[in-house]
């Protein structure tokens, strides 16, 4: 393992230089809250921030993006044929992201790059991007990362992962197409390893320490969905919820989508949209029959998929990394953390603290 | 990196009005680039996604059967934006199919055994290409005997009319056809529901048969109970659902019952495993 330090003073003229080789994205501050952004010409990432209130999910997969274009002009040959278009697929770097928002990529990987089918616009881009993660420090008291299957120094995902140390950064090098971006920004002074790997793992330590919210999910696998399906609580976990889909727009693992085709005039685009179980219209069929037509029924899912079936289709653990953005931004308060915690303790004798 | 949402073009060759009713029209399609017919190699059972360009697309059980060379076909129910617009349009309109999609019906677990069709209304479509398949005359001696019953609520509703009759000539397939009511005097066939029907009429079960069964919700519940009697095990009860779908390839997440995706890991599940997920469909 190799760990390089970057003097503060050279991190400015760092980015500066890898803008030439690289699209690069970071979180930016927009009014009260930050998102991540593509970087304008000088502008750092704000790396004072805990984390971004949309997870970056969407630069590998954005909220709405173009899949074909075609013509409906009967004049032109190729009319009503659907035609792929041009993509930017250049090297990105995604600067400053957590590590529980790298991690979620690993799981959403699973839907998108499956042995039978490839998505190609997710795989190409997530190809294409250099993930330069930042370790926490201040943990707020909705991170429930260190049992959700990662943590705040966790490296799975990352190329990069940089930990601020005062004066300095000390970036631990994971991959090689980390390796080349350092180079690309010129940022090369190697450290003594073993020394700087004990400030690490003292560094991690004390992070994980202030974690303070966890979730037990240690028997969801072994559990009969059907008898999970109708356990009684879901009535009372649904019974707040408005539908309204934050959880899942702002949630790094939720990948659901929509395809439509738009027309302006006599061309148009076939799109993808990012869709939500929460929503009557995901599930109705042209009938006018709905599988999950009630919400008991679409709140259900929502934790089922992320917490059973998921764990049952992937053997890969939750859908779910703890950053806690659902949790906090729940108008009425629904909390993953007791819905999972309701799940993995039914129909065993020491479920009545969940409940 | 191939495209999965990339549809074939294809070319509207022939349509046909199925049902009095006007609902249901069956299109056949050409491939505007014959290799593209090659590609989509498909077997009785699976799906397609009909891509009708700036309207969307529409996941829709195959009709022909894989012994059909030269076109493929799909009868469609006119129920929302993409199946209304698709039955406005005429022969020589140009649109895309992508596929094929989804698993099939388990024909190398049902060779050598007895098959007992049956079908109510419109979800005939596979059950059509499934049986030209079997009587194939390459494909019929790899099966036993061959039971239909298939059942609408009219004779007018009825399916593939013409091939029905000439099945019904055949002694190599045991048909039988009803509908739920008639007052045509001239109607030689059965009258009263398919699950009455297949009680009269299915045969008893044993280890060597299995039954397919398609229809709307209501067919299905009323004929379960019959197959129970029957004495058909529930692996041996092939069953082919349909769910709200986009992509058909098990990444947008709509059609799952549990973590099965109808659009990938089914259509075509047997009842044995239906009895293991969330009847969300």
């Amino acid at each position: 393992m190799k760990i390089i330090k970057i003097d503060k003073k050279n991190w400015a003229s760092g980015l500066e230089d890898l803008a030439g080789s690289y699209r690069l994205f970071g979180p930016v501050k927009e009014e009260e809250f930050h998102n991540f952004k593509e970087l304008d010409q000088g502008v750092l990432p704000d790396l004072t921030c805990l984390n971004t209130r949309l997870s970056p999910k969407s630069l590998i997969y954005p909220q709405s993006e173009v899949m074909f274009e075609y013509s409906l002009d009967e004049s032109q040959e190729d009319h009503h044929i659907m035609k792929e278009v041009d993509k930017d697929y250049s090297p990105r770097a995604i600067i400053g992201i957590r590590p529980c928002d790298v991690k979620a990529f690993l799981l959403v990987r699973k839907n998108f790059d499956s042995p039978e089918y490839q998505d190609p616009y997710w795989i190409r881009a997530y190809e294409a991007t250099t993930f330069v993660g930042l370790a926490c420090e201040a943990p707020c008291n909705t991170c429930f990362c260190t049992t959700a299957g990662c943590g705040p120094y966790h490296e799975e995902g990352l190329d990069l992962l940089l930990m601020d140390a005062g004066d300095n950064f000390l970036v631990k090098v994971i991959t090689d197409k980390g390796e080349k971006l350092l180079a690309d920004a010129g940022w090369d002074t190697e450290v003594n390893t073993d020394e700087a790997a004990k400030q690490f793992e003292a560094k991690k330590q004390a992070t994980e320490a202030k974690i303070t919210s966890f979730v037990t999910a240690d028997r969801l696998k072994q559990m009969d969905t059907i008898e999970l399906y109708n356990a009684p609580f879901w009535e009372e976990v649904a019974f707040a919820c408005i539908n309204c889909g934050t959880c899942t727009y702002v949630c790094p693992t939720c990948w659901c989508f929509d395809i439509q085709d738009e027309n302006r005039g006599k061309s148009g685009m076939r799109m993808r949209n990012w869709d939500s179980c929460m929503y009557p219209l995901f599930t109705l069929h042209g009938s006018g029959h709905n599988p999950r037509d009630t919400k008991i029924q679409r709140v259900r899912q929502r934790f089922m998929h992320k917490l059973k079936y998921y764990v049952d289709k992937y053997d890969n653990g939750i859908q779910c990394v703890g950053c806690g953005r659902c949790v906090r931004l729940c108008p009425v308060n629904i909390d993953i953390r007791r819905v999972c915690n309701m799940m993995n303790s039914y129909g065993s004798s020491d479920n009545t603290c969940a409940a | 990196m191939q495209n999965p949402y990339l549809p074939y073009p294809v070319r509207i060759d022939d349509v046909v009005i199925e049902s009095e009713d006007k609902n249901l029209k069956t299109f056949r399609f050409v491939f505007l680039d014959p290799e593209d017919e090659k590609k989509f190699a498909y077997k009785s059972g699976q799906f397609a996604e009909l891509s009708v360009t700036g309207k969307g697309e529409i996941p829709i059980g195959i009709a022909s059967s894989p012994t059909e060379k030269g076109f493929v076909m799909f009868t469609v129910n006119k129920v929302g934006l993409v199946s209304s617009y698709l039955h406005s349009m005429s022969v020589g309109d140009i649109m895309g199919i992508r596929g094929p999609l989804g698993n099939w019906f388990p024909w190398e677990q049902m060779e050598g055994k007895n098959i007992v069709i049956i079908g109510g209304g419109f979800a005939f479509t596979t059950l059509r290409s499934s049986i030209v398949y079997m009587l194939d005359a390459a494909n019929r001696s790899k099966f036993k005997d061959i039971h239909v019953i298939y059942g609408a609520r009219t004779p007018g509703m009825l399916l593939y009319w013409d091939e029905l009759v000439q099945w019904e000539k055949r002694d190599d397939i045991h048909m039988h056809i009803t509908v739920d009511g008639t007052d045509d005097p001239n109607w030689n066939y059965n009258t009263g529901f398919v699950p009455t029907i297949t009680e009269q009429k299915a045969p008893v079960a044993d280890d060597n048969t299995f039954a397919i069964v398609c229809g709307p919700p209501i067919m299905i519940k009323f004929t379960q109970p019959v197959l129970d009697k029957l004495g058909y095990a529930h692996d041996k009860i092939i069953m082919s659902l349909e769910n709200r779908m986009k992509c058909g390839i098990g990444m947008c997440g709509r059609c799952n019952i549990g973590k099965e995706f109808v659009c990938k890991d089914g259509p075509v599940f047997t009842l044995e495993e239906l009895n293991k997920t969330p009847k969300e469909y």
